[in-house]
This record gives C-alpha cells, sequence and structure tokens, in this order.
C-alpha cells in the first residue's frame, strides 16, 4: 500500500452488557484501508464482523454498549465526535448497504422519496427536484431499467435484486469515500449475487470508492477483494491480501473456511469438509485461543493467546494468530491434496 | 377501488339486515316485552290488552311484524310505543350531542394517545416511560361509571368548576357548548388515551429494531426524523384501524354511558332509556344506527389502509 489509509481503524473494541453479563462483541480489531481498495472481513455468524462495520459509523452506541478504539476518517477521529457530527459522515462520506434488501428500504415510502431523503440529509440547499434527478440519475447507474419511472416504485413493487441496487444508489448517492457492504449479496439468488457482486466491483473501480465487504462467503470474497481480515469470536485471526489468505493461510479457522468451498475444479468429495463444534459463546469464551476447542491441531502453547503478528518473513502484511510454526502450517494443512482442516489420523 | 366500495356497500346491507332480524327476535323473546301489555298500564283490562293489540298489529305474524317495523324506520314514520313520539326524528335531535361528544373525545383520544405513546417509545424504560405506563394503566382499567362519578364529586358539587350535564348546541354558544363537554370528552377519551398510548408504544419498539431504522440512521438522519418519519410513520397503521373500529363503536352506542351520566340527550341516551322501557321501534332503529356507523368505519379504515400501507391494494387488483 503505497497510498496514505482513508480509514485507519486502530485497536477497536466493543462490548455489550447482557442479562448474562459482558460480552465482548469486538476485541482489538484494526485496520487500513485506502482508497480504492476493497477489504473483505470474513467470519462465522457472531464473529463480530457486522458489529466492527456498523461501529465504525456509531450505530453500535447505546447505553449498553462500551466502544473503546479510534476510528480515523483521514484527520478526523469519529470515536469521540457527538452523535450530530457523526450524522455529518454517515450516508455523506461513510455509507452502508445491508444484508436484506427486503427489509432495508421503508415499505410505506417511494424508493425514490428514500433516496432524496438520503441526498437532502446532507445537502440542505438542493432542491427537491433536483435531487429527485440526481436518484434518478444514480437508479440509472446501479442498472436499474426505466430509472425515471421506477423511481415512484414502493419497494415491494422491485424485486430483490432491484432492491440492493436501489440500496447501493441510495448509499452512494453522496459520493461517498467508503462504502461498507454488511452481507450485501447474503439475501439474492445466486445468479443476482454475481450481477450485484460486478456491479460493486465496478462501481469501486470507477469511483475509486475504498469498499469494506463482510460476508462469510469466500466464493464472493475471491471475486472482489484486494485483501482480508478473517474473525473469529470478535478477533482477527488472520489478515492478509487475498492471494496470501487463499494460497497461503497460516490459521487453521482458514483452512477450515477454505476446505469448506465447494470448488468446480476439484473432485468431488464425498462428504463436504466441515469445522467440527460450534463457535463459542461469547459469554464464556475459552482461554487462549478460542478456536483452540475446535482446532485438530491444538497444543499445549495455544491456552496462551497468540498474538496477531507477522510470522513469515517474506510477507510482513500476512499477520495471524497461531503459534503453529510456518513449516508445520504447510505441513498440517494440506488434506487430500487440497488446504483444509482435517482430524489428523 | 370503485368494486371495491360497492362490494363493501352490499355486504353492509347484509349486515345491518341480519343485525336486525336478530334485535327483533331477542326483543319478542324476552318475557314481559308484550307490547300492548306496556302500553296498557298497570291497570290495564283484557279488552283493552286486545284493542291495542289489534290496533297496533301485535297478533300479525312475526316476518309481517319484521316487515312493517322496517318499512317505517326508512319511511320515517316509526312510532315509539311508549311515548308514540316519532322514533327517526328523536334520533335526529339526538346527533349534535352525540356526535359532538364522540368527535371531541376522539381527538383528544388520538391526540394524547400518539404524544403518550410517542414520548413512552422514545424514553423506553426510562421514568417520563414508567410514569405513563402508570397512567396509561389508570386509564384503561377505570370504568366510565366511576371515572364519571369522581369527575362529578370532585369537579362539579365539591369545586363548582364544570356543569354536572346538559348539551349547549355549537351553534348557541360555542364556549359553552365545549365547557359543557369538557368532562364527558375526557371521561369518554381517558380508556382509550391509556390503550392507544399502549399500543403505539409497542408497535413502535418493535418498529425501531427494524432494518429500515437502521438504514435510516445510517443516511445520517437526525434521531428526531428517524424517530417520527420513519418509526412512529410506520407504526401508526394498526392505531389507525383500532381508531376507525373503536369511533365507529363509539358513535354507535359506545358513549350510551357517559351520555347518560352527563345527561347529554344525545342517542345513546335515548338508547338507554328505550332499553329501559323495553321499547322496540327505538332500539330497533338505533341498532340499525350504530350498526351503520360501525360498517362504515370499517370500510373507511380499509380505504385508509391502502393510503397508509401501500403494499395493500383494495379490490381484485390484489397480489
Amino acid at each position: 500500500m503505497t497510498s496514505a489509509p482513508l480509514l485507519h481503524v486502530k485497536g477497536l473494541r466493543v462490548g455489550f452488557a447482557t442479562e448474562g453479563g459482558e460480552l465482548q462483541a469486538v476485541d482489538g480489531v484494526s485496520f487500513d484501508l485506502a482508497p480504492g481498495e476493497v477489504l473483505a472481513i470474513v467470519g462465522e455468524s457472531g464473529s463480530g464482523k457486522s458489529v466492527t462495520a456498523q461501529t465504525i459509523i456509531g450505530l453500535t452506541r447505546s447505553p449498553n454498549a462500551r466502544i473503546e478504539g479510534s476510528v480515523r476518517l483521514r484527520d478526523t477521529e469519529l470515536m469521540n465526535a457527538s452523535e450530530a457530527e457523526l450524522r455529518r459522515f454517515r450516508g455523506e462520506q461513510i455509507a452502508m448497504v445491508f444484508q436484506d434488501p427486503m427489509t432495508s428500504l421503508n415499505p410505506v415510502y417511494r424508493v425514490g422519496d428514500q433516496i432524496v431523503e438520503a441526498i437532502r440529509a446532507h445537502r440542505e440547499k438542493m432542491s427537491n427536484a433536483e435531487a429527485r434527478k440526481l436518484a434518478v440519475e444514480m437508479l440509472g447507474s446501479v442498472g436499474i431499467p426505466e430509472p425515471a419511472r421506477r423511481v415512484d416504485d414502493y419497494p415491494h413493487e422491485f424485486s430483490g435484486g432491484m432492491r440492493q441496487r436501489a440500496m447501493i444508489a441510495m448509499a452512494l448517492a453522496l459520493a461517498p469515500d467508503v462504502l461498507i457492504a454488511d452481507e450485501p449479496t447474503t439475501a439474492l439468488d445466486v445468479t443476482i449475487q454475481a450481477q450485484i457482486l460486478d456491479l460493486l466491483g465496478g462501481l469501486n473501480r470507477e469511483r475509486n470508492l475504498a469498499t469494506i465487504l463482510i460476508t462469510h462467503d469466500l466464493g464472493v470474497v475471491a471475486e472482489v477483494a484486494d485483501r482480508v481480515l478473517v474473525m473469529y469470536a470478535g478477533r482477527v485471526v488472520e489478515e492478509g491480501t487475498l492471494d496470501q489468505i487463499f494460497y497461503d493461510p497460516q490459521h487453521p479457522y482458514t483452512w477450515g473456511l477454505l476446505g469448506s468451498l465447494t470448488r468446480l475444479d476439484r473432485p468431488r468429495p464425498k462428504r463436504l469438509p466441515q469445522i467440527r463444534g460450534a463457535p463459542p459463546s461469547l459469554l464464556d469464551l475459552p482461554t487462549g485461543c478460542s478456536f483452540r476447542p475446535r482446532c485438530p491441531h491444538a497444543f499445549d502453547r495455544c491456552t496462551e493467546l497468540p498474538d496477531l503478528a507477522a510470522r513469515l518473513e517474506e510477507a510482513s502484511e500476512h499477520r495471524d494468530r497461531c503459534w503453529l510454526t510456518p513449516e508445520q502450517k504447510r505441513e498440517e494443512r494440506g488434506v487430500e491434496g487440497r488446504i483444509g482442516l482435517e482430524e489428523p489420523a | 377501488m370503485g368494486r371495491f366500495v360497492v362490494r363493501r356497500l352490499l355486504g353492509m346491507i347484509l349486515v345491518l339486515f341480519a343485525i336486525s332480524v336478530l334485535v327483533f327476535l331477542i326483543f319478542n323473546v324476552i318475557p314481559n316485552s308484550d307490547p300492548a301489555q306496556r302500553m296498557a298500564g298497570k291497570v290495564a283490562t283484557p279488552a283493552l290488552v286486545r284493542s291495542i293489540t289489534e290496533e297496533w298489529g301485535f297478533d300479525d305474524p312475526l316476518p309481517q311484524q319484521y316487515l312493517t317495523t322496517m318499512e317505517k324506520i326508512f319511511s320515517g314514520d316509526l312510532i315509539s310505543y311508549s311515548d308514540q313520539r316519532d322514533v327517526d326524528e328523536e334520533i335526529v335531535k339526538g346527533l349534535p350531542a352525540t356526535f359532538s361528544l364522540c368527535i371531541g373525545a376522539a381527538v383528544i383520544w388520538m391526540f394524547f394517545g400518539i404524544v403518550f405513546g410517542y414520548l413512552s417509545a422514545v424514553r423506553a424504560g426510562g421514568l417520563t416511560d414508567r410514569l405513563l405506563t402508570i397512567l396509561a394503566m389508570i386509564g384503561i382499567s377505570m370504568p366510565v361509571f366511576t371515572l364519571a362519578s369522581i369527575f362529578l364529586i370532585y369537579l362539579t358539587y365539591k369545586t363548582q368548576l364544570f356543569p354536572s350535564g346538559g348539551y349547549v348546541g355549537l351553534t348557541e354558544d360555542p364556549f359553552d357548548w365545549a365547557y359543557h363537554l369538557v368532562l364527558p370528552w375526557t371521561t369518554l377519551a381517558i380508556l382509550y388515551v391509556g390503550f392507544y398510548s399502549r399500543v403505539l408504544r409497542s408497535n413502535m419498539l418493535d418498529a425501531m429494531s427494524g432494518d429500515y431504522v437502521r438504514t435510516a440512521r445510517a443516511k445520517g438522519l437526525s434521531e428526531r426524523r428517524v424517530m417520527v418519519r420513519h418509526v412512529l410513520r410506520n407504526s401508526l397503521i394498526p392505531v389507525v384501524t383500532l381508531f376507525g373500529l373503536d369511533f365507529g363503536a363509539t358513535v354507535g352506542g359506545g358513549a350510551i354511558l357517559t351520555e347518560a351520566i352527563f345527561s347529554l340527550n344525545g342517542v345513546g341516551d335515548y338508547a338507554f332509556e328505550s332499553t329501559t322501557n323495553l321499547d322496540l321501534p327505538p332500539i330497533m332503529a338505533i341498532t340499525l344506527f350504530g350498526a351503520f356507523f360501525v360498517v362504515l368505519f370499517n370500510t373507511l379504515v380499509d380505504i385508509a389502509y391502502a393510503y397508509l400501507d401501500p403494499r395493500v391494494r383494495l379490490g381484485s387488483s390484489a397480489q
């Protein structure tokens, strides 16, 4: 990365007070995002990826939440910004697209009016007619046919893919610097998923838009990401470039994720490999490495939490949290000729 | 839309027919309800009863009696059995008082129901919310006659702040009109204020966790705008439904107690009086009048619904 980071997240911690005690949803997440870069945050449900994203724009602020760390957009620290200051960044400089386009638009307002509302929240001087014109333009640019007519449709008159396009149009109407896409394709059909990913990828190149893509789908990651952050139980367990994560993964959890991908270019396995067990409860995390109870390669030292550190001499940006030596890792991760996580015989 | 209204109108006629038959039958099986006997008075001779029976046609077959009564209701010739007054005229005389009471109370209950519900939801768990919850519970559990009695004792007899009852026409003296109606309005509205604020509060709390509310926040809207334009707007849909039903029911008889206690001489008062006298013609006419309003406001609610929630389309074009 030669360009200066646009978004700088350091030591982000988010805890929630619940009836069962305080849980640490996000525990020390740090990353930089450069203009035009696509950063994928990957992990299972409950790994803290969505909370990380929503905390960046202050959506997790509540009396029950304890938030620490730093989020800087260019030179502005967002963590100590007041709600009113933060509001100016939301939508205007950091926009967000959510998982379920069926429920993310308000059913009682016209699609166009919802986009206009987003525009005018930040452009007080812009007239309604101008904002509407911009909304039509945006709908056209995300591939809605006949945008001048469809702008007056209600969300239920749009298909799922069109609604997600409309969400993207709304998010990008004010030309934000950063787009956070939280599982933008999860609720869509596979063919529509590909279209939305193409759209996001194209916009990212055209507008030099920095994107945080949150997903549990490594297939999606492979399509569009430049860099990948793998999260497990609130912590980053591995980070690196797309190639590093896909071709030289260092953490057994990443092996498990990669191993459970179906691939068309390989012989079909008898049974799709899976990671045994279930993610731990955030209220009752194991000591040391959180993945230890599910990891077939765990050993004594794993009761001590490994730092997120570069453990490979040749790649200083490739960091992970695993005590195994790089040699052990390369040996252990090979399962039936591919990367995977399997019970050692 | 046109088809929808026609269909609802046909439905309304059916409902009114069924209700009128039911009331007529119930009246005829009530013991001691023989109108001739009652009209003849306490010292009736059998001859007098017989002559009244013949004169009024009480010995005709039931279906025919029913038809005669219905015909008279709609032609305006219906005469009360107990005092021989023209029933339709009496009802029309009572309309201003009844509508003044119901419309005024409805404005009050909608306004405070929405304001209290909104405040409760926005400050959920806080002091305001708890206070309003207690008030709402008191309002909901307080029967009209208890509340009215409390008002009459403390605000009328002890302090002379308000008149104890009676109705003054709006055109006669608008100030006096309102002054006489303050207590009846409050009495009638309090139950609904409590109820509506609770319904709105829980609807809003549900809506607040909605995805579109998160989207609204992510757009950078102010908290107030998120609450009013997105949370409140969507939560009002069920409240409007309730309102249509409750308002129809209030006009159609729900205000009887309030009218009677504050002697407003409205339609409800007339209904109360006629029921006590087992006077069939006014009972029939008032029941139909009430049922008409219930059905009418039901229909209006359905039409309003289509405007409030664009996913609802009326008639056969529904998806």
